[in-house]
């Protein structure tokens, strides 16, 4: 038996690479710098750097490496883009917050960055192992960043909820990775795409129920959305921001490579089970938005509501469905990380959450904020020209197209539910007083948080206005995804 | 004589796995947890996986278990604590489902969709090179990027772990 050296083509995880190095510096830099904000800016320039690599790496087509344990295709730096963003921007908002919440900030952002290459590494990912390690580094990353506010009760609670159930989650994925095994002979997805036959059987029935249970909790598809509200509430605000977005693209991403080898065709059995949790989900987190105190959490039950949103266009991934998920994942980005950024401006030192009524009167005070806020708002309860209306608009159009009317009509219902408490957050701003006895809020300021508000403003407009670069980019992904 | 040895094996890691839900004191809970490691790492003996077989044993249950048992003292959960939910649809609800998995399973097996497909380490194989070699020629060539992810992985369990440990100034 001899050993034959296997081909190591290290450059196709290039940003992965260089986010997780930069990681490793932050860690070492923590050591002997005094000035921890510049820990911020390091892990900021490794972003950057990361995204200047992913942009090579376009240019350069599709890489497979590692055996096909992973592959830098066009499908892959897509969702690298999606997380670089959440992961800049995230940083961005930590840079004046961190500060209030943790003395340990070199370990807040490389768990930070670890988190970011795991999600990355996941997009990458084409064999069922390699998607397994990449959900745990970024899960375990995730679960110790929810708990960072030790002074927080909520945080410990957050952090403990979390990885609770998230272990079991990753037991539920395990478990049907194992399935498919047993049934298949192989855990590579390239190899299983690229059979002639089409798998079936109870066995894979099975191991597809896991494993849409072990994603579904990522992605917080009702039933599996129990953590969801009290994680977000209770990590600290950026964190919630970069995670809400990051874990989703990473998930789908995932998920979607998974999925591809049960579903032969648009309305195989499998799309019927998912279209059914795309209902459930939307309807449960709107109308539980619709009844929360906490900006926070009421983000969190519209987070859960978004996802079903994606599912739909999920559901429509061999007609194209995957391109529109991507799109809607970057105008989701954009206006959900802005919608937190006010809520970071919002919150009072060591608070950790925004009440609705703190909210009241803004305009009158803030005029600028309240018209970001309002902005965001508008975006995420699909008001054209904003990005979040595309976003929406792409999602349902490949749903039609596939064949699934009557899901996008339950969309679309539900889409008006949330505009009632997305336009009820703008009306308190601008059309209500502030409550009495409540303390005047002098809104956080700096730098980071300046250029996070503006970035993600910035890309709620553009996206909306101006989407067909980022859609042919979405479309380029999609090809490669389905073997071109 | 496989076959019976894989039957009474497969009784007592079943029994084992449900007492250690089943029991009331924690201590017994993780005592079970020790029986059923054991017996799952005579499954691999049994398997010609003697590595894993020791790996099991000496991982899971000589670190693992007694992790568990200290914690168990140090806590002092050992008595009783552990009550019944009260009514709930939780548990009927989690029994039916697991009623189905168990079917789907047990056809999947009958059916033979279960056969799965013999990988190149065969029995042949093995005993000509060994099982350490065996499995240190697949970790180190097909599965060298997981590999490499399980060191990031521990690496951010140990940075949690010291940022948990740390208590804050006050």
């Amino acid at each position: 038996m001899t050993l034959t050296i296997p081909s190591v083509n290290m450059t196709a995880l290039l940003p992965q690479i260089i986010i997780a190095g930069t990681a490793l510096v932050v860690l070492m830099a923590d050591l002997v710098l005094r000035e921890k904000r510049a820990l911020g800016i390091l892990s900021f320039l490794g972003v950057a750097g990361a995204l200047g690599a992913v942009a090579w790496l376009w240019w350069l087509g599709s890489v497979p490496s590692f055996q096909n344990m992973a592959v830098a295709d066009h499908y892959a730096l897509v969702v690298n883009i999606i997380i670089l963003i959440a992961a800049g921007l995230g940083i961005l908002l930590s840079l004046g917050y961190a500060t209030h919440v943790t003395p340990h900030q070199g370990t807040y952002y490389a768990l930070l960055l670890l988190a970011a290459a795991g999600m990355m590494t996941m997009g990458a990912a084409t064999d069922l192992v390699t998607i397994f390690l990449a959900l745990e580094i970024l899960s375990l990353s995730l679960y110790i960043l929810a708990g960072f506010n030790q002074a927080d009760a909520r945080s410990g609670e957050a952090a403990l909820k979390y990885f609770l159930l998230g272990a079991f989650a990753s037991a539920f994925f395990l478990y049907g990775a194992t399935l498919v095994y047993a049934a298949l002979g192989t855990t590579n997805l390239l190899a299983l795409l690229t059979r002639s036959f089409r798998p079936d059987g109870p066995l894979l029935w099975v191991a597809a129920g896991l494993l849409i249970v072990g994603f579904g909790f990522k992605i917080a598809l009702v039933p599996f959305q129990q953590w969801t509200p009290d994680v977000y509430q209770g990590a600290p605000t950026p964190v919630t921001a970069f995670m809400s977005v990051g874990t989703k693209a990473a998930a789908f991403a995932a998920f979607a490579r998974v999925m591809i080898i049960f579903l032969p065709g648009s309305h195989s059995s499998w799309t019927y089970a998912l279209a059914a949790l795309a209902v459930l989900t939307m309807t449960v987190g709107n109308l539980a938005a619709l009844r929360q105190a906490s900006l926070k959490r009421m983000l969190a039950y519209s987070s859960i509501a978004h996802a079903g949103y994606l599912l739909v266009g999920f559901i429509a991934v061999m007609d194209g469905g995957m391109q529109a998920v991507f799109f809607y994942l970057l105008a989701y980005g954009f206006m959900n990380i802005g919608a937190f950024a006010v809520l970071v401006a919002l919150e009072r030192a060591g608070d950790g959450d925004v009440d609705a009524t703190r909210a009241r009167g803004l305009a009158a005070r803030q005029p600028f904020l309240a018209a970001l806020m309002a902005l965001f708002m508008l975006s995420l309860a699909g008001i054209p020209p904003l990005a979040g209306f595309f976003g929406k608009l792409y999602v349902f159009s490949a749903a039609v197209q596939a064949g699934w009317a009557w899901l996008v009509v339950v969309g679309v219902l539900n889409s008006v539910i949330s505009a009632y408490y997305y336009l009820g957050v703008t009306v308190g701003m601008y059309m209500q007083e502030e409550a009495a006895g409540e303390p005047v809020v002098v809104p956080a300021r700096g730098v980071g948080l300046s250029l996070a508000l503006t970035l993600a403003a910035l890309g709620t407009v553009l996206l909306g206005l101006w989407s067909a670069p980022w859609l042919q980019l979405a479309a380029r992904s999609a090809v490669a995804f389905m073997g071109g | 004589m496989e076959t019976l040895l894989f039957v009474v094996l497969g009784a007592v890691a079943v029994a084992a796995a449900g007492a250690v839900v089943l029991s009331k004191n924690a201590v017994h809970s993780a005592l079970f947890l020790l029986l059923n490691f054991i017996s799952l790492a005579v499954f691999y003996v049994v398997l010609n996986a003697q590595f894993l077989a020791v790996a099991q044993v000496i991982v899971y249950a000589g670190a693992i278990v007694v992790l568990f048992l200290f914690v168990i003292m140090l806590i002092g959960g050992e008595a009783g604590r552990l009550t019944a939910p009260g009514q709930s649809i939780v548990p009927i609800s989690a029994a039916i489902l697991s009623l189905i998995f168990l079917v789907a399973l047990a056809y999947g097996i009958a059916s033979g969709a279960l056969a799965g497909v013999q990988g190149p380490a065969s029995e042949d194989v093995l005993a000509q090179v060994g099982n350490v070699q065996a499995l240190g020629q697949v970790l180190y060539t097909d599965y060298l990027l997981p590999v490499q992810l399980v060191a990031v992985l521990l690496l951010v369990a140990m940075v949690g772990a010291v940022v948990l440990a740390k208590r804050p100034k006050t």
